[in-house]
């Protein structure tokens, strides 16, 4: 018997043709992002090399500091959990491993993100 | 179905034991190695922000780690990491308005993000000490 469902109706329900290159996309503006971000937290690693407790919490509290670290980290980690999901669609082929790793790769960047996040929040705020 | 044809050792094309790859095909595979190492390197950054938020002796505690033998050799490889996917980002960047994807020119520019990535690494880390010193 032939088809009679419409291509329409084919494709109705399995989401909208719209983001399909958000991820390539949003990789590559968190890409440019980074470059200048990172370069900047090697120059303060750099500067900040041998220095001790007091004198470290009091450059991570400067508002500048902290404001381009958290930048950094919030880019970065859209960046890598992007790239981490690319990695395990690439390799892990069975449904039930797949969804779990990708599960845990959203896990993973929020928690690294939120503990990164408060601690500078804490210096920043000096409680 | 007859299988009396199939049967007969087929010639197999060159495999990845034999087969040299071309230095694209090697900064592609440590392109996302390093974005791999990179991924898990962010336990580090957030363990030392923690560090340095919490208690003056848990902070000295982390220091001691990261200064040590072992831990220099981890962050020197985070370094190096971090700088070669830096720059092959740059390179796939350059590459995805179009240019520089000719055969030689993709090989050349492989050549300097490896070349760039470790002499990068080494200059990181030799100011890093000048500044130390000084």
């Amino acid at each position: 018997m032939a088809d009679m469902r419409t291509p329409l109706k084919k494709v109705e329900g399995l989401g909208s043709a719209r983001d399909g290159t958000i991820h390539f996309w949003r990789q590559r503006v968190t890409a440019i992002a980074s470059i200048p971000l990172t370069l900047l937290f090697i120059g303060f690693l750099i500067a900040m090399n041998g220095a001790g407790y007091a004198e470290m919490r009091a450059a991570l509290a400067n508002p500048l500091v902290a404001l381009l670290i958290a930048l950094m980290l919030i880019s970065a980690l859209i960046h890598m959990r992007i790239g981490m999901q690319i990695i395990i669609e690439d390799y892990v082929h069975g449904d039930g491993g797949k969804l779990a790793l990708l599960i845990l790769n959203t896990f993973f960047t929020i928690i690294v993100g939120v503990v990164s996040l408060f601690a500078l929040a804490k210096l920043a705020f000096g409680v | 179905m007859s299988h009396s044809h199939a049967t007969r050792e087929r010639p197999l094309s060159p495999h990845l034991t034999i087969y040299r790859p071309p230095i694209t095909m090697t900064t592609s595979i440590v392109h996302r190695i390093t974005g791999g190492a990179l991924y898990f390197g962010t336990l580090l950054v957030a363990w030392w922000l923690t560090a340095a938020a919490g208690p003056q002796d848990y902070f000295e505690f982390v220091n001691g780690i990261f200064g040590s033998w072992i831990g220099q050799l981890v962050l020197f490889g985070y370094t190096w990491a971090l700088l070669h996917h830096l720059l092959g980002g740059i390179r796939h960047l350059i590459w995805d308005t179009g240019a520089g994807l000719e055969k030689h020119t993709a090989s050349k520019i492989a050549w300097a993000n490896v070349v760039g990535s470790v002499v990068l690494t080494i200059l990181v880390w030799v100011v890093g000490y000048m500044v130390r010193g000084g």
